[in-house]
């Protein structure tokens, strides 16, 4: 990687930061619970990168990168899959007044 | 179209459709589409990671999505709503773990293909590592403490912060070594300190800061998923990750607002073991509590005419919000003005008593957040307190010696009357005692929170 390339990632890392801040600032506690589980199923974006470097590693020889490379694959996905159905499940139980 | 150019434009949509779901998980009315949104990003992330990888026809990679999927559904749509701490914590730590292996995988990838690894990479393998490991083994420990199968006391012992302090320095060293000269080796001591440290960390910390660990938690495992975008130069990851982790360290300062204490001082741990002994609160002491039973408190509840329910950690262990549900419920049909006060830090994690009471079916705008209710309890004829002790303890506002002074708390002390469900006089996790409850217009409901308030509303219910 070269040092411009770091230094784009940086500002998006920089950037992305502050409207996180933005984003957040004002929920309602009410929603905190599923704020935080839908977040962390966000984290589990994580995912993308098990997927491309596992695809990588079942290619060339060795098993060790495989399987760090599949387990991955499957701890994230828990993650996600796991993290989005639990929120929604509590999502769905907020409801106004009938 | 060039690949790899679609690629980065679902990349960047998918990005812009995670940042307008964090912004509608903000409100009521839209969280639920805002988490759909959520959804559809990653969604959209994976099936152009998986096009571009050109990996649609490679069986491994969809057997491990596959059981991962599995996994997920089965442990989301089983647990229990009272568990939810104890699950955030643990996909909190999945992720960690996940992310410590894509940098393990990348580095045998490198190394495999002979490709020497740069300065850049390096320090953001050993990022991904060391924040990811203590994530993990972090959240491992939150998890056994939020389900009782380790001590939920903070564990403390001599020299504790000297020997966290050394172990990181180590950690900081092995971190350069892997920067310097990676080996296997290396990175496996540098996996194993940090796991250590990730363990060490969360021991001193007692259940009732467990909202500030989480929040906590979940703001490192976004970040460990952006340092993972470092060594795959991936825009997605950087994007998603560090909205995750400034989104969580919103969280965690709001929860150390609530508890009036710093984030070093919830870290440093030990809250709440040397306090019991060395503090007595004034006028507290010697004054015996007024106790009262079922059918008095009945009676009590039949006169009001406005009512405050303030939940706490305690309610959701007795299981007792469905039965506080059919209270509300019986009081609302007599007429009587009945509402939540939700203290920010109830409960074990950030929203713990509002998503139980929502599971009871209790509507969200019956519950109200401290700083809107609190100007209402003078007016209040009884506050029903439910499990909850230091967040109502009014040491808080008026007795400078106390370790919880300056703790925001709900003022339950001027409402007309209160009563208090409790299973026995025993103190809060601040381990100081609670002059609410010995004050002349309150009465304690001993019990099991669950049967009394159900046998309660029985009476309440052959009085009308």
């Amino acid at each position: 990687m070269t040092i411009l390339e770091l230094l784009t990632l940086f500002y998006i890392f920089v950037l992305a930061t502050f409207s996180g801040f933005e984003l957040i600032s004002k929920v309602p506690p009410n929603l905190h619970t599923p704020l935080m589980s839908g977040s962390n199923a966000i984290s589990g974006i994580t995912i993308v990168g098990a997927l491309i470097c596992s695809t990588a590693a079942l290619k060339l020889p060795g098993i060790y990168g495989k399987i760090t490379g599949l387990l991955a694959i499957v701890l994230a996905t828990i993650n996600v899959v796991g993290g989005y159905l639990v929120t929604d499940r509590m999502l769905k139980m907020f409801k106004k007044k009938k | 179209m060039d690949k790899q150019i679609f690629i980065q434009i679902t990349y960047l949509i998918s990005s812009v459709l995670f940042i307008f779901g964090i912004k509608m998980l903000g409100k009521t009315s839209t969280a639920r589409q805002g988490n759909f949104y959520s959804t559809f990003a990653m969604l959209l992330a994976i099936v152009a990671t998986l096009y571009s990888q050109e990996i649609f026809s490679v069986w491994e990679i969809f057997a491990a999505i596959l059981v991962g999927s599995a996994i997920g559904t089965v442990a989301a749509l089983t647990v229990p709503m009272t568990s939810m701490p104890e699950m955030v914590a643990l996909f909190n730590g999945v992720g960690g773990a996940a992310s410590v292996l894509v940098a393990v995988t990348e580095y045998w990838n490198k190394t495999n293909t002979s490709t020497s690894i740069d300065s850049i990479i390096g320090t953001s393998i050993s990022v991904s590592i060391i924040i990811g490991a203590v994530t993990f083994s972090g959240s491992l420990v939150a998890y056994g403490k939020l389900s009782g199968k380790i001590t939920g006391k903070a564990v403390v012992y001599p020299l504790q912060h000297p020997i966290n302090a050394l172990l990181f320095l180590v950690a900081v060293v092995f971190a350069v070594y892997t920067v310097v000269t990676p080996t296997e080796t290396i990175i496996l001591i540098l996996t194993s300190l940090s796991l250590l440290l990730g363990i060490l960390l969360v021991i001193p910390i007692g259940g009732a800061d467990m909202p500030v660990v989480i929040s906590l938690l979940n703001s490192y495992s976004g970040m460990a998923g952006c340092a993972t975008g470092f060594i795959l130069n991936n825009n997605v990851l950087v994007i998603s990750g560090a909205l995750v982790g400034s989104s969580g360290i919103i969280l965690t300062q709001i929860m150390c607002k609530a508890m009036n204490r710093s984030l070093v001082s919830v870290l440093l741990g030990g809250f709440g073991q040397v306090a019991g002994t060395s503090t007595t609160v004034s006028g507290a002491t010697g004054k015996p509590a007024k106790e009262v039973g079922i059918e008095e408190a009945a009676m009590l509840f039949d006169g009001a005419s406005s009512v405050i329910i303030v939940p706490g950690y305690g309610m959701a262990v007795a299981q007792a919000q469905h039965a506080v549900r059919d209270l509300m419920k019986l009081l609302e049909k007599k007429g009587c003005n009945t509402r939540f006060a939700i203290h920010p830090v109830a409960g074990r994690m950030p929203g713990h008593m509002n998503v139980l009471l929502a599971e009871a079916e209790v509507p969200y705008d019956k519950m109200i957040e401290m700083d809107l209710i609190n100007p209402d309890f003078p007016n209040t004829d009884i506050v029903f307190v439910v499990g909850a002790n230091d967040i109502v303890n009014p040491a808080a506002r008026n007795n400078p010696s106390s370790p919880i002074y300056g703790m925001p708390i709900l003022n339950a002390d001027k409402a007309k009357m209160v009563i208090v469900s409790k299973r026995s006089m025993a103190v809060g996790y601040a381990g100081i005692e609670n002059e609410l409850f010995t004050l002349d217009n309150t009465f304690m409901l001993f019990g099991d929170a669950k049967a009394t308030i159900s046998k309660l509303v029985q009476e309440l219910e052959q009085m009308s």
